[in-house]
Order: structure tokens, then sequence, then C-alpha cells
């Protein structure tokens, strides 16, 4: 079974980010950019089955800028064999809609025939958590979205899903679109002999014209804002001091 | 046209708290139909009449849509979208499942976590864990969107809207509910709590977290988590706050032993109060904290508890 997993290139987690004064948007000039945390848990999922003996062939999907080979090739450096580099658009800041990325990697799952698609449960930058839902939507496909556990079990997959009250479990037919959450696994660092061999592994690149697919948007970005601050508050010296401010002051117990 | 709010039902009960927060953000869309589905769903079709603002509830009653499986409840979904120019839900595990399929099927994008409703085709939403909020207006003639639904307040229930039976495609074969595993406890929910009281890795044990439960107790309060608390086994995945888990915004929030990580921040920097217990002085929850505490939470949080 050939497994897929679209990775994402996106501001690093640890970077501090920063709204442009014109309200355009953030800026995403000159910033560390990394892989999604949680396609690298994906990514990871998708090499231990292949250790497993559970996957043949681990294929990494990318969709934007040209940079976003860095990505793919971090991904072939932890141990992905093969790897897809969709060019959408020149421009950093422009964010291809999860529905245009849902509808190229539905053409790119017909090409390419896997028995699992692993993606991330949601992109840290545009925090829509959306694509894997619809792109087994498009496919006709079962989903199991927020996947903390995977058992492969003959033409269906067990998984355990992170819902709000606790975990459910359910059980999806094969082929099927899985979406992973934070707890799945811990994803590896790649080895320097690993990261030079990945530079030899296949790496396609293509446009969305090839598959036909048209990403123009849906939505207009307005305006982007920086969120309300909060005004600084005060330290205390004693716990009875915070009894009495929460008493007194803000009312609040 | 009428807005269609697909409702949370969690083992048969209507999850009123975050139905009747997510009609106080679209009802001034337009008549507003609550769709309930599942088996043995009646009893929340009939909670859900009595919230005001609901013009009329759809029950499906149909076995395939329990547990909130994506594919059926997409499905059904779909069949009804022809009466409706908007189609949303509460941004809970249920819907971000859900709705997202149902966008892609009606060939339309999602817009997820909305937190204000600025008119029928502009949204607002937060991105970047919540360091940047974009204004987006959708072009398409469908708008399927999930309501962050801390900041808004509940509609009442003085409500008595008519409830019409429904049924629609029940194709359950793709998917299978096989168990949850769904601890019930007598705390307030941590999404709707007036006081939340959360632990971070500085507890340093499973054990240790029960410190923050009592205290929570104390205060009926419910219980919080960091994702480092979480990972490292000292509480359990609901209890997670932050850009991946719960959004909150209590009157109070207590975070403890929590260093205050921007992804911790998105889920509680709305509450109304912040209060910090750390060791460290210069941990960045000190910077969104209304009351902070520097010391030693083994030593302040047994006392707190004890002085409440
Ligand atoms: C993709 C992604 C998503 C994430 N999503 C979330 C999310 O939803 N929610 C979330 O919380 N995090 C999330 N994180 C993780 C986040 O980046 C931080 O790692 C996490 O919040 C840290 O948890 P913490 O504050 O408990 O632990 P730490 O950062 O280790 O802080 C522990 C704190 O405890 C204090 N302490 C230790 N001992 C004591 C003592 N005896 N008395 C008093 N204080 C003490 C320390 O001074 C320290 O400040 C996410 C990360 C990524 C990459
Ligand atoms: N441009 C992209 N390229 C590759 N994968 C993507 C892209 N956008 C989204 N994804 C995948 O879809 C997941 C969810 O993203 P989102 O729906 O944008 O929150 C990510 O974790 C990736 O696995």
């Amino acid at each position: 079974m050939k497994v897929l997993v679209p990775v994402k290139r996106v501001i690093d987690y640890n970077v501090k980010v920063r709204v442009k004064a014109d309200g355009s948007g953030v800026d995403l000039a000159n910033v560390k950019m990394s892989m999604n945390p949680f396609d690298e848990i994906a990514v990871e999922e998708a090499i231990r089955l292949k250790e497993k003996g559970l996957a043949t062939e681990v294929v990494v999907v990318s969709i934007g800028v040209k940079q976003a080979q860095e990505t793919l090739r971090n991904a072939l450096a932890m141990g992905a064999d093969r790897a897809i580099l969709i060019e959408a658009t020149a421009d950093v800041h422009q964010d291809i809609e999860p529905l245009a990325v849902a509808k190229l990697l539905a053409a790119v799952v017909k090409e390419e025939g896997p028995g699992l698609v692993l993606c991330g449960k949601q992109a840290i930058d545009n925090d829509l958590n959306a694509t894997g839902q619809m792109l087994a939507a498009l496919l006709g496909w079962a989903q199991g979205t927020f996947v903390s556990e995977v058992a492969l079990d003959g033409d269906a997959a067990k998984v355990t899903r992170e819902v709000d009250g606790g975990l459910q479990q359910i059980s999806v037919k094969l082929p099927a679109v899985l979406t992973v959450d934070l707890r799945l696994n811990e994803p590896r660092y790649a080895s320097l002999p690993n990261i030079m061999k990945a530079k030899a592994k296949p790496l396609a690149t293509k446009t969305p014209a090839d598959y036909g697919v048209d990403v123009s948007p849906r939505l207009t970005v307005i305006k982007t804002a920086e969120p309300a601050g909060r005004k600084a508050g005060v330290k205390v010296g004693s716990v009875d001091e915070l009894i009495a401010k929460l008493k007194d002051e803000a009312g609040v117990i | 046209m009428a807005v269609l709010l697909l409702a949370d039902v969690n083992d048969g009960h209507l999850a009123t708290d975050q139905v009747a927060k997510t009609l106080a953000a679209v009802k001034g869309l337009g008549e507003v139909h609550l769709l309930v589905a599942g088996q043995g769903g009646d009893a929340a079709a009939a909670d859900a009449a009595r919230l005001e603002g609901v013009s009329k509830v759809l029950f499906a009653g149909d076995h395939a849509y329990c547990h909130g499986l994506a594919e059926p409840t997409a499905a059904l979904v779909v069949s009804l979208a022809g009466g409706y120019e908007h189609i949303c839900g509460a941004a809970t595990a249920f819907n971000k499942n859900v709705l997202p399929r149902v966008a892609a099927l009606l060939d339309v994008m999602v817009l997820t976590d909305v937190t204000a409703v600025v008119d029928a085709s502009t949204f607002e939403r937060p991105i970047y864990a919540g360091n940047a909020v974009q204004t987006v207006k959708t072009a398409d003639a469908k708008k399927v969107f999930t309501v962050r639904t801390a900041n808004f307040t509940a509609v009442g229930a003085g409500g008595s809207a008519p409830v019409e039976a429904i049924s629609g495609p029940a194709d359950g074969s793709l998917s299978k509910w096989l168990e949850d595993k769904v601890a019930t406890s007598d705390r307030p929910e941590l999404t709707s709590a007036k006081i939340v009281v959360s632990g971070g890795r500085g507890l340093g044990s499973e054990e240790n977290f029960a410190m923050i439960e009592k205290l929570a107790d104390k205060l009926g309060a419910a219980v919080g988590a960091s994702r480092a608390a979480v990972d490292s086994g000292y509480a359990p995945n609901d209890w997670q706050v932050g850009q991946t888990g719960k959004v909150v915004a209590p009157n109070l929030y207590v975070a403890i032993g929590i260093s205050g990580a921007i992804q911790h921040l998105a889920g509680m920097k709305d509450s109304k109060v912040i209060v910090a217990i750390n060791k460290d002085e210069e941990a960045p929850i000190f910077q969104v904290a209304d009351y902070g505490l520097v010391a030693d939470l083994f030593t302040a949080v047994p006392e707190l508890t004890g002085k409440l």
C-alpha cells in the first residue's frame, strides 16, 4: 500500500508573528519557515507504517511556492521515498485555500492510487483545519480526523480520535483520509547521512494546470489586524493578597 | 434565505451552551433552522425547539446519524443545503469534522472558528494562533462556517419552535462507530465554565495534578491543562486549552505551572481575569496575567485551596 502525505511549508511555530502595519497581512519576508508540525507527525506515521511492512512507499506532496522544495527534502530526509511539488504561486504571501489544495490532492490521488492519505489536523498559519475533510469529500472516501492512534486492520483502519469529551474509536474503510493530532507520535529528526541521501531522492515539479485545477481564491482578505492586547497586570506578593484582589478588586470569586 | 445550524448532540443530549452561543452569533443573518440528527435525539430536538431565535427544528432520527459520523451526517446536510444560504455550527470537534466535508461537497470554501459575523458574506477569524485577526469576504453563494463560541452570550430558552421529522441519505458503509471513551464528571464543562483552573508541566506528575483538581473543585471551576501536561499524561486530552485544543473565555482563568507559550495563550487570552502562578518571574504568562504570583506552586496552591 502506498501512503500519501501532504506537507505544508509554514512559518516556524517559534517565530513571533508580525502583522504588517498597513493591515495587508502577516510579514513572511525573511522569517524562518518549517514543515507544519502536524505534517511532521503525519510523515513520521507513514514512515513507521513502512518500517512495519504495512506500507510500500511514502509519497509526500506540497503545494505552494517553489521554496516548499525545502520542506519536501526535509520529509525525504526523515524517510519518505518520493516527493511532488505543485508550484501554485510565486508569492510567499499567497496561501492556497484548502478547497483548491484538496482538489489538487484529489488529482494526485487519482494518479498515484494510495491506500491511505495522512494529513495534518491543521496548518498552524491559517488554522483552518479543513483540507483532509475536504479531500475525503471530493474522493468520496471515509475520513478519520484528529487521530491519536491508528491500527490498520485488513481493508479498514481502526482509529482513535481526540474529540471534545475525550476519545472516540471508529473504524474507517480503506482507502481513507486521516488527519493526525499531536499525540499520535513524536517525529524523528533527520540524521545527517539521511539529509545527504534525501538530495538524491526523486522530486517531481508540477503546476496546477497539469492537473486542470483552478486555484483562484474564493475568499478575499479585507484586513489583517493585530488582536486586542491585554493591559499589563500586577504582581501580588502573597496568596492572601491574591485572594483579596480576586474578591474585592476583580469580584470574580 | 435561511440559516441552517447543525446542532451538537452528545449522548442524546443537546449541547445547549454551544448551540445557544452559535445562535447568538448568527441570528442577524436571517431565520435560523436547527438540524438535530441521530436516533434517540427526540429530547435534544425538543430542547432545541425552546431556544430563542429558532424558527424550526429539523429532526433526522435515523440511526446512521448517531455518534456524529462525518460521511452520513455531511450527506444529510448537503441534501438540505438547497434551501439555505448559510450553513453553520459551533466550532466543536463534531462540526470541525463534518462541516469542511459539507463545504467541499458543495464546492465552496469553509470558514472555521469565526469570531464575528460582519455581514452575510464577511466574517472575522483568528489566524496564526490568534496572533492576527483576519476579516474575510467570501465569493461563494453558500457560506459554510463554524463559530468560536467563547465570546458570545448564549440566547435564552423561552422559544417554542415546531419540530419537523425528516429523513435523508443514510449510507453508513464508509465508517463505523466502535467506542466512546468519555469521562463523565460533575465539574462544569470547560468551554462554558465561569472559572477555569489549568495546570502545566510545572506540576511534574499525574499525582501532583490532583492539586489543580482540588483547587478547581473549591472554586466550582472546570479543569484545563497545557499541551505539555497532556502529553506527559498528567491530564486527559480533552482538557487541553490552546491553539489546537479548546478555546475558553471564562470570568477567571488560573494558570498554574504554565509558561505561557503562544499556542497556550491562543486558547485563553480572552478570559476576563487571568491569574498566573509560576516560580519563574520571567515566564511569558505574566505578560497576559492581571494578577501574577511568583511562587512555588507546591506551597502556593495548597495554601490557596486551604484559604478559599
Ligand atoms: C503545533 C503545536 C500546537 C500546540 N498546541 C498547543 C495547545 O493547544 N495548547 C498548549 O498549551 N500548548 C500547545 N503547544 C505547545 C506549546 O508550544 C508549549 O510547549 C506548551 O504550552 C508548554 O506547556 P507548559 O507551559 O505546561 O510547559 P513549560 O513551557 O515547560 O512550562 C512549565 C512552567 O512551569 C513552571 N514551573 C515549574 N515548576 C514550578 C513550580 N514548582 N512552581 C511554579 N511554577 C513552576 C516553569 O517556570 C515553567 O514556566 C503546541 C505546540 C505546537 C508545536
Ligand atoms: N499547501 C499545502 N500543501 C500541502 N499540504 C497542505 C497544504 N495545505 C494544507 N495541507 C495539508 O492539510 C492539512 C490541514 O491544513 P489546513 O486545512 O489548511 O488547516 C495540513 O496539515 C497538510 O497536511
